[in-house]
Order: C-alpha cells, then sequence, then structure tokens
C-alpha cells in the first residue's frame, strides 16, 4: 500500500515535546497523516519502507506496556530499526545521569529517541544534548502528546469534528499528563473542555489554561459529548489525597446514573492501564456502544507512525 | 604598610549616618583615621599623592549573611579560598558561612577546624554558623553555649527548618538564656513536601510539584507566637512571598525579630525558571512577579532588614540533571552588589537603604563591629563604579561553581576595588 506524502506541508518543530509547541496546522497534519495509516493497519500487510534505514530507540524508565508496545510496533512498521531499552534496571541504577545516557546513545547516530520518564522536563533536557529527532512519551505529569493526538483522531473518527465539542476530563488532573496535553490539544482545536477532579486532584489555576473546574462530577458531564476519564496514579500518590477508593468511586466513578448527565451518544474514553471499579465502572469500559477505548489503542499505533514519519523527515 | 588617601568620593556609611562627598584616609595599621568631607586636597598634606576617586562611591564592606561554602566535604564546589576571591570581587570582606557541610558543623571540634581553615585560607571575614540541632536531623539541640565561646556566630540548620514546635520553643528558651542570634529557613515540610517551584499555573504548566507561600508564612507564624513568650535573638532567613512580608510588617509592632531576603527573589519571578532552568531551582522558590514587588516594596519601607546572597556553588553535575534531580540553588555572592544596585537604578529603593541592609544592618543583627567605616576600625570597604555597565558571564565568574542564576544579564554597578583591614585585595 503506497502512502501519499503531502510536501506542501512542514512541522514547525524538530521534536515532538509537547502539544503546547505546536500549532493548530501542525496537529491537524498529523492528525491527517494519520488516517492513511489506519487503513495500512488494518490490511494484510501492514509493512512499510519509509524509515527503511533509520534507527529508533525506545528510551523507557517507567514501565509502560502499550505506549511502548505501540511505538514498537509503529516503528517497525515504517521499516524502522527499533531497539527497546527498558532503563529501569540499568544503568541508572548504576548511577548514570540521564545526560551520559544521551550521550552514549548518540555515539551509536540514533536517528529517533523516544524517550519516556518519570521526571517533568527530561525530554526537553534531552532532546539540547543530543542530535537526532526526539519525540516525548510521557515526561512527568507534563506532557504525553501522543496520546493526546490519539485521542484526537479517536474524535474526530467518531464525531467528524472537535471543533464546538463539549469534552469532560475526569480524575487525577494533578498527576496526569495526559490531562495536560488534552487540554492544550482540544482547547486549541476549540472544544469546550471541562475538568472534573476532587479539589486535592486538581493543580493550581489550572482554570488558566481555558478550562471550566468542577468538583461535582454530574455537573460536570452535562451535556458533554466525550467522557474522558483518567487513572487514579496511586503510585505518585506521595500522601493522603483521598481517603479510600470506594468513596472516589462513589463520588468521581464513572457509573450509568453519573453518565445519564452527558449527552445520550457521548463517548467514553481512558488512556488506560484502567482501575475497574475505582474510576469506571467495569460495564461501562466495556460497552461496546459507549466506550472507545478499544479504537484508542488501535488510532494510538497510526499516531505514532505518522509521527514517527513527519518528524523523521 | 603606608598610609593612604582618597578623595573625591561618594561616601555612604549607614551606620554612621554619612552620605557626603569626601575622602577616606587609612592609616598604617590598616585601621580607619580619617573619613567625610573634611578628606580633601586642602587639608592634606602636599607630598602625600592622594588616589582622586573622581565620584565612585565608597561603602563599607559588604556583610553577608547568608553563605555556603563548600568545606568541609564539598570541596569540589567552593572552598575558602575560591569564596574569598569571589566574595572581594563583588565588594563582600564578611560572610556568614552556613553549616550544612559534610560533616556538619554541630560540635566543637568541628569548629576548631573550621577557625583554622577560615583564617589560613581565606582573606576575608568568615563568621561560622553552627546548626541548630545535631546533624541538622532536627531533634536534638546543640550546645549553644559552648559553640558560640568557641566563636560560632549564629545557629540556624541552614537549609532545613525546625519542624517540631516543641523542639523550636526550647530552642528560643535556650537561645534567650545564652544570649545566642537563631536564624531559620521558614518552610513547612509537609506542605512543601517533594516540592520544587512555587505553586500555580508556572508549575501546572511544567507538571512540577510546588511550594505553596502558606508553607512559609505557617512556619513564621508559629516562630514569632513562640516568640512572644520567648523574647529570644531570632531571625527569619529568607522570606519568598508578599503575604509573609505583610505579616512581619504587622508582627513588627509588637515583637522584637528580624528578616532577610535573597537578592535572587528580590530580583527575578517564577517565569524566570522558563524551559527547566535548573539554575534557578532555589530555596525559597522564586514566586510571582506581585510577590517579588511586595519584597521589593518590604526591603523600601524597612520591614525587611537585610539582603543576602543565598550564595550556593554547586558543580555542573549536580545541575545538569532534571528539574526534580538538580541540585537546588544558585552562586551568587559576586554579582550581591550589583544586581542590589538594579534596584536602586530603576527607582525602587533608595541607595543608603540598600547599603544598609547590605552592611550595617546584618552587622547589627549578628552583634559584630564590621559593616561600618567607623574610626578606628578595620577599614574593610569596597570602591564601587555606580554606573559602570557589564555582563554576567558563566566564564568570567571567579566562584568554583558556575550556577548563577542571572547569566547574561546587563547590570550596571561594579566594585572596581576591595580592601579588608586597609590592604587592597581586589583591583578591577
Amino acid at each position: 500500500m503506497a502512502i501519499k506524502t503531502n510536501k506542501a506541508i512542514k512541522i514547525s518543530q524538530k521534536h515532538l515535546l509537547g502539544i503546547q509547541d505546536l500549532s493548530v496546522n501542525d496537529i491537524n497534519y498529523i492528525l491527517d497523516e494519520s488516517e492513511a495509516f489506519i487503513k495500512l493497519n488494518q490490511s494484510k500487510n501492514k509493512k512499510i519502507d519509509v524509515l527503511r534505514g533509520k534507527t529508533q530507540i525506545n528510551l523507557f524508565f517507567e514501565p509502560s506496556t502499550r505506549t511502548q508496545s505501540s511505538f514498537e510496533l509503529a516503528g517497525k512498521r515504517l521499516g524502522a530499526d527499533v531497539m527497546s531499552m527498558n532503563m529501569g534496571n540499568s544503568a541508572i541504577k548504576k548511577g548514570e545521569t540521564l545526560i551520559d545516557t544521551a550521550m552514549t546513545l548518540n555515539a551509536m547516530h540514533p536517528d529517533i529517541i523516544v524517550i519516556r520518564h518519570q521526571d517533568s522536563g527530561a525530554c526537553n533536557l534531552l532532546s539540547q544534548k543530543v542530535n537526532c529527532v526526539v519525540l516525548n512519551a510521557g515526561d512527568g505529569r507534563r506532557e504525553h502528546p501522543t496520546q493526546a493526538l490519539l485521542d484526537a483522531l479517536t474524535i474526530r473518527n467518531r464525531k467528524k469534528k472537535i471543533q464546538g465539542l463539549k469534552i469532560a476530563i475526569c480524575g487525577d488532573i494533578l498527576h496526569s499528563r495526559v490531562a495536560r496535553s488534552n487540554i492544550y490539544l482540544l482547547t486549541m482545536l476549540g472544544a469546550e473542555v471541562n475538568i472534573v477532579a476532587p479539589s486535592n486532584l486538581m493543580p493550581k489555576e489550572i482554570e488558566k489554561f481555558g478550562v471550566n473546574t468542577f468538583t461535582n462530577m454530574k455537573k460536570g458531564l452535562e451535556d458533554c459529548d466525550i467522557v474522558m476519564m483518567l487513572r487514579l496514579q496511586n503510585e505518585r500518590m506521595t500522601s493522603s489525597y483521598l481517603s479510600s477508593n470506594r468513596e472516589y468511586y462513589e463520588y468521581y466513578g464513572l457509573t450509568p446514573d453519573k453518565l445519564d448527565h452527558a449527552k445520550s451518544d457521548a463517548l467514553i474514553m481512558h488512556p488506560g492501564p484502567m482501575n475497574r471499579g475505582i474510576e469506571i465502572d467495569t460495564r461501562l469500559a466495556d460497552d461496546i456502544n459507549k466506550s472507545v477505548i478499544k479504537e484508542q489503542v488501535e488510532l494510538g499505533v497510526a499516531v505514532r507512525m505518522a509521527c514517527l514519519k513527519i518528524f523523521c523527515e | 604598610m603606608k598610609k593612604q588617601y582618597f578623595i573625591n568620593a561618594s561616601i555612604i556609611d549607614p551606620h554612621n549616618s554619612i552620605n557626603e562627598n569626601g575622602g577616606l584616609i587609612i592609616g598604617e595599621d590598616g585601621k580607619i583615621e580619617a573619613i567625610g568631607k573634611k578628606v580633601n586636597t586642602n587639608n592634606l598634606p602636599t607630598r602625600e599623592k592622594p588616589t582622586d576617586l573622581k565620584g565612585r562611591y565608597i561603602f563599607p564592606g559588604i556583610v553577608d549573611m547568608r553563605v555556603f561554602v563548600g568545606e568541609p566535604g564539598y570541596e569540589y564546589k567552593e572552598n575558602f579560598r575560591t569564596l574569598s576571591n569571589a566574595a572581594l570581587s563583588g565588594g563582600v570582606t564578611s560572610v556568614v558561612t552556613m553549616p550544612n557541610t559534610d560533616p556538619i558543623i554541630d560540635n566543637v571540634s568541628i569548629v576548631d577546624f573550621l577557625k583554622r581553615r577560615g583564617r589560613d585560607k581565606s582573606k576575608i571575614n568568615i563568621f561560622p554558623c553552627a546548626s541548630l540541632t545535631q546533624n541538622t536531623d532536627g531533634t536534638n539541640m546543640t550546645e549553644f553555649g559552648l559553640l558560640a565561646k568557641k566563636g560560632i556566630i549564629a545557629f540556624t540548620d541552614g537549609v532545613k527548618t525546625i519542624q517540631n514546635t516543641r523542639l523550636m520553643s526550647r530552642i528560643m528558651n535556650s537561645a534567650k538564656d545564652l544570649g545566642c542570634l537563631i536564624m531559620q529557613h521558614a518552610e513547612d515540610y509537609d506542605l512543601a513536601k517533594n516540592g520544587m517551584i512555587n505553586s500555580g499555573i508556572i508549575a501546572t504548566k511544567l507538571g512540577l510539584s510546588s511550594i505553596p507561600d502558606i508553607a512559609e508564612r505557617i512556619i513564621i507564624e508559629r516562630d514569632l507566637t513562640l516568640l512572644e513568650k520567648t523574647k529570644c535573638r531570632y531571625h527569619i532567613s529568607q522570606l519568598s512571598a508578599g503575604k509573609s512580608v505583610d505579616i512581619i510588617k504587622e508582627r513588627k509592632q509588637n515583637v522584637k525579630f528580624t528578616c532577610g531576603v535573597s537578592i535572587n527573589n528580590l530580583s527575578l519571578n517564577e517565569n524566570d525558571i522558563g524551559d527547566f532552568r535548573t539554575f534557578l531551582k532555589l530555596s525559597p522558590p522564586l514566586r510571582r512577579e506581585e510577590d517579588r514587588e511586595a519584597l521589593v516594596q518590604g526591603l523600601k519601607d524597612k520591614t525587611i532588614d537585610v539582603i543576602v546572597s543565598d550564595h550556593k556553588p554547586e558543580d555542573e553535575e549536580s545541575k545538569r540533571l532534571t528539574f526534580a534531580q538538580a541540585a537546588t540553588g544558585a552562586s551568587g555572592i559576586e554579582t550581591l552588589l550589583s544586581l542590589s544596585l538594579e534596584l536602586f537604578h530603576n527607582g525602587s529603593v533608595k541607595l543608603e537603604t540598600i547599603i544598609q541592609a547590605l552592611t550595617s544592618n546584618p552587622a547589627k543583627i549578628l552583634n559584630i563591629n564590621k559593616g561600618n567605616l567607623s574610626i578606628g576600625n578595620d577599614a574593610d570597604f569596597c570602591i564601587v563604579d555606580i554606573n559602570k555597565p557589564w555582563i554576567v558571564k558563566k566564564e568570567n565568574l571567579i566562584s568554583k561553581s558556575k550556577n548563577t542564576s542571572i547569566e547574561d544579564k546587563k547590570l550596571q554597578g561594579k566594585v572596581t576595588n576591595t580592601f579588608v583591614k586597609g590592604i587592597e585585595l581586589f583591583k578591577i
């Protein structure tokens, strides 16, 4: 299958570090390019050679299943040589700093480094020290740009537009890079964004990003087209933010009665992995009429292929 | 030493209320012999060749109340020799050193070592602090009395805060009994936990854990409440929030204490952190522009007594990390005066007030005979071209560590000569 490239359009950034660096044109360009890859991924022969001869290193300092496998598959389907490194049990434990690791890898002449790191800004630091393209696969609680792009693609595919939609992002906003990237992207494309979270999980001055904030979930879901649930990030919680999971579920878990406040054709999204019975009712998560969670994963590969191709050119 | 004569200088010596054009005579013993407008060509012996300063300023040598030196333990970051050279280039002739070394300055035997090193290697006056608690772990008090007898000038846990209220109360009682000065770094640990920068839109945008301004306020209010009962010599090392200034202004009506501010918090705000600039990871953190303005106002109306450099040398390796992992602090002793002069040049604060906060006020709080140009005292002073423009360049810094918070900043005003005990130890 041939992939056509729109040569007239160029991306404005060298690296993909965050949605906040991109323009509306950049975002639309990536989403448009992704469309072709959705079809490719559904076809029999999934492999093309646009990145043949290129080397992609996936540098993951935090455990990840879907993002890492998605990036790995994306690179392989485009014909790149992909190497995945799980840094959790590697040099970093021997005291090597991020910069040293970066310089070591840089010496091997990779074309792309995909990085996930537990510290906000780690990808920015890396991008200053290497010669190749850096794609951010999540840094601390700052940004997760490809997740926001795949979410946007999913919404666009189902609702045929993003402008004018009312979208609720619910849950652990404080610790969520997915929330931040989605807020930037969705507000840029003209959606109305409602943020729903208990005060303890609401970042300071988030309303300055141009969103509405709610501590009452039912009010926050009122007339929404999309309900985006986030994972409760217990591993990042250093002190008591919540009394218990069951109370959280009662007030902030997505249940049919809360969902009733959204539009009848509202879609449910979740970046995964899900805590069933904590932030989302398990039946809703699996409801094929409402939940597009699996579709998000599928389109994630396409979006990452588009990003790899665009930023590598 | 030959007698030295300086004429045609603008002299500011807040301690003696001198703010006039005149000259300075330094005796053969390195002490100040005469000062002021009466020192001019008309009454100098004709055989002497006085140095004509052509309107340049003479200030008392600066007393910097918050300086980190790497000795012992972190000599690769800064030692007494590099610190004193850096200090001299900025007109600083006396420093109060923090006890956060390795080992911590918390017992009598280490003080002897420190004093010996300071004496042998340093060209400036070193006034060491010891910690309030053993190993700065916030549980057991150090021997204030014995340490003071050995020459410890003040007690502080430096970068750390006494969290336990009962312990703080007991520290104040002891300090009162023994007449010791205690200095607190005001930060509630529970509120500030894992925090790196000010709470607000910048922290949310960068995805960094934050330190709310109330973390400072709660400790200040707690300590001042204790102080009402136990009137000891108490100093708050650094303020960062506008709200803290309000509280201090109000509480100063009833209870006696003093407070300081870092030149970083007076000159920069949280926006300067930009794209994760680790050199601006500071404690207390840079806050909003409104907070900075409130601090400047506090300095202007003398609610804030002292400006410090909070000089914290960190080697490149400690800063070339992600923001979360990078060390806290900035090198600043060399630029303390020049950056302070910015507040004068932009019309925010009177020159005399700035010099007072850098010289006579800290000396008074510390109860030392420094920071003044009184006749008969050691001639510790600097000569300053108050209008000379220059640019802060990392490679030109004298300190062993180059982590300046104001790289490439254009400054106006530069120290041209610095004297300690009448000896010229720095010359541009």
